[in-house]
């Protein structure tokens, strides 16, 4: 009733209802404390208004129980909110295993997404209804922010590392996109629409023609998988040619993304995808072991949708499927 | 006002230009921070002039990017955070204490100069072209993306900070060493109370402000990559070392506010305050516990779950000694004797506008909450609650509280009253809607919007109109006052005090005999008849 | 200081009509310059930060920057510094007993010493300028050049606004020497040689800590 007043978004993920219970929870805790000091306001002005300039006023210290009282009880109802704020945080935080992954890069001033099937879109993402979709995120510039408001989901996309969101739509329509944070002259111009489908509409979908939007997509050509971009790119800039098993000059890389990895500088590391970019963008950063500082960068020779692809590549290096759908360990 | 006063005592632009008193500063301070608010005042009519439409037909997109950019950086650093310190404080302080000036005089008119070079920097840098950055500056954008003056910009501010923590420098040595003989820190006026809160937070915060738009400033000129993720830099840095500073900021702009409340309602309500000690600790307790909370600005940004926890954990704490205060004065209200003069009806308004303002941020500072409204119009209505509702209202009314002791005037009361009221409503009506705007999604620095947000939009700009009117009052009869108020006796309220024990306008040495004190503050109840020499 | 804002105590010495006596104007200027050392503290404890932040990032990077300083005159520098430090407190000395003539050289041997301080880190801004080390598009690193300039950029920003507090200090102490040389400093008021003694020292350890954490990572290797 209140969407259709105009007062609240729609609630068309398994979040947005959660969201909005809290929201109404918050609402009455501030409705009553509000009204409350209203009223002692107001009903201590009127009752004791000024009747003469020879009113005399008892000279009431305080109370140190009052103190104590209206000390504790605020302590204690904002100890819930922080819970159940925390619990409805913590699970946007950890995506389902099962969840499809979607790659998200901003840049001033639009939203450019690739599915795993590698379906590219620009400013609309297209989601089947009742599966959790993980969005992985990333600027080619400045910081953005991936804001559907239907869903109650909000990520900031940041240069030069991951960030990940996720969410399960639960009703089939169109819901806005917007970016929320100022990114320069288009920032309020660089909105879309999330297309919520049916299963088997989406699928068909996912399988249709390359849409205009895909059209524009970068060149390196494919419109396959991010999988099979990311082997066209691995062979595209000869990685094999150091990163076999048995090089002197690169460690193998099968298996590398999630495990721990030992550093030149004695330190070690866990290989996320945020260790696989910057190994790619920057390789003098953090050198394996018993290897020396021979990685020439990439840098400028690879967008950041190509990265990601070529990340999706190696995660399927393993022949770990999971990893290869997108769970990460960033 | 025939005889000597502070006004009068000597005559020439340069006795005012060069003056070490301190209540003639506060007057340089107050002509000063005035401009600036009506010049942030006009960047905002041209904000909500824009929203007005979906379609961002008025101004072109830059052009709006940097009015939003410019209120914000006018506002926040040019009126709020000098205002009731640089004005109320600098004068009242010293006379609350019973003490000749501040401690450090010169460096007080040191920090005026600073106020005014680092104004014209910024002045430079809005009409020179101006800066579309946010008044926030995020990295990368405003080092390497935007081209506008960020640089004179960064430099206005840096400069504008030393002003800040040499008033807090001044503040601190002045309420610890210049205190009247028996003045005991637990008989200080509280209005004292959160000024030395307030200067904890100077001293404190603004130089990591400064270092901060230091670096922002050197890495667009000079390309070092502090924050540049191309060459490894951390743009998220930049915003764990800006809000650092710019959320103890925001308790810089209430504390003060809060503490002219309690000094209103205690005589307007002709009584004591209830609970003396808990209100003085409670500023304290704000201005540490305000030092804890600044990554609850950066719950979405990608800094770790366990990082955004604890911030909302602190985050919630903080409010909890603003409660007590709210608390306080209300129970202060209570058999108390209660008139309606404007002062008290800027305070009986800021407690409910803070009351909102305040249990708002406890919907912010709940995580699963804020990722749905962060940048949103609800953050927007949220600060602007605190800061309009709050912190303005609080000027407003310590304005027209202590006018008869800085003019030697009364303002005109039923004017003043009609003010008040029209400032509230339409405080109200510009605000509310956008709380309801922004849970509904509608994103902050907008400058075209889809059209089911326009409703609100029309709202909001119509009270931002009212709104305007409300503050285009005291201006005018203020003003007026100066010339066809009433002349004013040393204590026209019958307040407590020792700055009321003094004529109005004070001589420039403050007292003829340094007073003694021998009572608790707001003792109200001992005396036997209010007391309107 | 105009003639009717200062006043004549009972022990003769003068001080100004905000304060009760000379020994009040001395106790609140003391407050009022532990005050201003402690934003200095936070001020210099951004880039202390932002330091310790990246260096916990990328330690490879930091250290094989650091060894490009000249550990040498970073040694000699601080030296330099610690006497600088010695000749003050021996102004300060000077100033409370109100003898003129060892203050004043006093005076100038910290000015003396400072001001070698500069020129040998002129002389290292020098060889960085050549080495291509100084940030910006003409930074040239045989290693993690990305971060290698994070390092220096901190290196030129911290060790840069430390030098801008020696000469503003230097300055200072010019005024000094000539009060000092006129004879304006007593037993009766000396504060702004013991409140400039007090800024001296906190700057002396300012670079104590910018010495080791910017010239001495990994140099036990």
């Amino acid at each position: 009733m209140l969407e259709r007043l105009g007062l609240m978004p729609a609630q068309a993920s398994t979040m947005a209802f959660q969201v909005d219970l809290l929201y109404g929870f918050l609402i009455a805790v501030t409705a009553f404390f509000s009204l409350l000091i209203a009223a002692g306001v107001i009903g201590f002005s009127i009752k004791y208004r000024r009747r003469s300039e020879h009113d005399r006023t008892p000279h009431i210290h305080g109370s140190n129980l009052l103190e104590v009282v209206w000390t504790v009880i605020p302590l204690a109802i904002t100890m819930v909110m922080f819970f159940w704020g925390a619990h409805i945080f913590v699970t946007l935080k950890r995506p389902p295993d099962d969840a499809l992954q979607v790659n998200v890069v901003g840049k001033q001033w639009m939203w450019k997404l690739q599915h795993l099937e590698g379906r590219r879109e620009i400013n609309q993402l297209h989601v089947p209804v009742g599966r959790p979709v993980k969005l992985t995120l990333t600027s080619e510039d400045v910081i953005h922010s991936f804001y559907v408001p239907a869903f109650r989901i909000k990520q900031d996309a940041v240069p030069g590392r991951y960030t990940t969101t996720w969410f399960e739509a639960t009703k089939v329509g169109e819901y806005h996109l917007f970016c929320a944070e100022y990114c320069g002259t288009v920032h309020s111009g660089m909105i879309g629409k999330v297309v919520v489908m049916d299963p088997a509409d989406y699928q068909a979908w996912l399988a249709g023609e390359s849409t205009s939007a895909a059209a524009a997509a970068p060149a390196d050509g494919g419109s396959g998988s991010l999988v099979a971009s990311g082997k066209a790119l691995y062979e595209k800039h000869g990685c094999i040619t150091c990163h076999q098993a048995g090089s002197v000059l690169g460690p193998p890389l099968a298996g590398v993304p999630g495990s721990t990895v030992a550093l030149q500088d004695g330190n070690s590391v866990t290989a996320d995808d945020e260790y696989l970019r910057e190994s790619i963008l920057n390789p003098q950063a953090k050198v394996v072991k018993g290897f020396a500082p021979v990685m020439p960068t990439f840098k400028g020779q690879m967008s950041e949708e190509q990265i990601l692809q070529l990340i999706a590549y190696i995660k399927s290096l393993g022949g770990d499927t999971a990893a290869a759908h997108g769970k990460t360990g960033s | 006002m025939t005889s000597t006063n502070y006004l009068n005592a000597d005559y020439g632009i340069w006795s005012w230009l060069l003056t070490k008193d301190h209540k003639r500063i506060g007057i340089l301070y107050l002509i000063s921070i005035t401009f600036m608010f009506l010049l942030g005042g006009l960047f905002a009519l041209m904000v909500r002039l824009e929203l007005l439409t979906p379609a961002g037909d008025l101004l072109t997109a830059d052009t709006y990017n940097k009015m939003f950019t410019m209120h914000g950086i006018v506002m926040v650093f040019f009126f709020l955070i000098p205002s009731i310190p640089a004005v109320l404080g600098n004068f009242c302080i010293p006379l609350m204490i019973g003490a000749r000036d501040l401690a450090f005089p010169r460096l007080n008119l040191a920090s005026w100069y600073i106020f005014m070079a680092g104004a014209v920097f910024t002045l430079y840098a809005i009409f020179t072209g101006g800066v579309d950055t946010g008044w926030t500056f995020y990295t990368p954008y405003s080092t390497a993306a935007a081209n506008t003056k960020v640089i004179p910009a960064a430099v206005g501010i840096f400069i504008n900070g030393f002003s800040s923590i040499l008033t807090g420098l001044n503040f601190i040595v002045t309420i610890h060493r210049m205190r009247a003989p028996g003045l005991t820190w637990f008989r200080l006026p509280l209005f004292v109370w959160a000024h030395y809160a307030t200067s904890i937070i100077f001293i404190l915060g603004t130089p990591v402000i400064a270092i901060t738009i230091l670096l922002v400033a050197a890495e667009r000129a000079l390309q070092f990559g502090i924050f540049d993720p191309t060459l490894g830099g951390d743009p998220v840095l930049f915003q764990h070392l800006f809000w650092f500073y710019s959320h103890p900021a925001v308790y810089i702009m209430i504390l003060p506010s809060m503490g002219v409340i309690s000094e209103v309602i205690t005589c307007f309500s002709r009584k004591v305050i209830f609970g003396y000690g808990f209100v003085a600790i409670s500023s304290l307790a704000i201005a540490i516990l305000g030092f804890l909370v600044w990554g609850h600005h950066l719950f979405l940004s990608g800094q770790s779950v366990y990082a955004s926890l604890i911030f909302s954990v602190l985050s919630f704490l903080v409010a909890i000694p603003s409660a007590v205060k709210v608390f306080n004065w209300t129970a202060t209200l209570y058999r108390g004797s209660i008139s309606f003069n404007a002062p008290m009806i800027y305070a009986l308004g800021f407690i409910g506008l803070f009351t909102i303002g305040g249990l708002t941020g406890l919907f912010l500072a709940t995580l699963g909450f804020d990722v749905h409204v962060h940048d949103t119009y609800f953050v927007v209505a949220h600060f602007h609650y605190i800061m309009v509702g709050g912190a303005l209202m609080g000027y407003l009314g310590g304005i027209h509280y202590w006018w008869p002791k800085i003019s030697g005037r009364m303002y005109p009361e039923w004017p003043a009253r009609i003010g008040a009221a029209i400032v509230f409503v339409g405080f109200n009506l510009t605000f509310f809607p956008q709380f309801i705007a922004g849970y509904l999604g509608m994103p902050r620095r907008y400058h075209m919007y889809p059209p089911e947000f326009q409703v609100l939009n029309v709202m909001s700009t119509a009270g931002a109109t009212i709104l305007g009117v409300g503050y285009l009052l005291p201006l005018t009869y203020l003003l007026w006052s100066l010339r066809y108020g009433k002349v004013a006796p040393a204590n026209p309220w019958g307040a407590t005090g020792l700055e009321w024990q003094t004529p109005s306008p004070p001589p420039t040495e403050n007292f003829p005999v340094t007073p003694t004190v021998t009572e608790e503050a707001y003792a109200y109840a001992h005396r036997a008849e209010p007391e309107y020499v | 200081m105009s003639d009717s804002h200062v006043r004549v105590d009972a022990h003769g010495y003068e001080y100004a009509h905000q304060f009760d006596s000379a020994e009040h104007q001395h106790s609140a200027s003391q407050l009022g310059m532990w005050v201003f050392i402690a934003q200095e503290i936070l001020f210099f404890g951004g880039l202390f930060l932002t330091y310790t932040v990246y260096r916990y990032a990328y330690p490879a990077a930091f250290a094989q920057s650091s060894h490009h300083l000249d550990v040498t005159l970073g040694c000699f520098n601080t030296a330099v510094l610690i006497g600088s430090s010695l000749t003050m407190a021996l102004a300060v000395h000077g100033a409370q007993l109100g003898r003129r003539w060892t203050q004043v050289i006093f005076l100038v041997l910290t000015i003396v010493l400072g001001s070698v301080f500069l020129g040998v880190k002129a002389i290292e801004y020098g060889h960085k300028f050549h080495e291509h080390l100084v940030p910006g598009p003409n930074f040239v690193f045989d290693g993690d050049a990305a971060h290698a300039q994070i390092f220096f950029s901190l290196y030129f920003v911290m060790t840069g606004l430390h030098a801008l507090h020696m000469v503003i200090g230097i300055a200072i102490l010019a005024v000094l020497v000539w009060q000092a040389w006129r004879g304006a400093y007593t037993p009766g008021y000396y504060s702004p040689v013991e409140l400039t003694g007090l800024y001296w020292h906190f700057v002396d350890i300012v670079w104590i800590f910018l010495f080791p954490l910017l010239y001495l990572i990994g140099r036990h290797h």
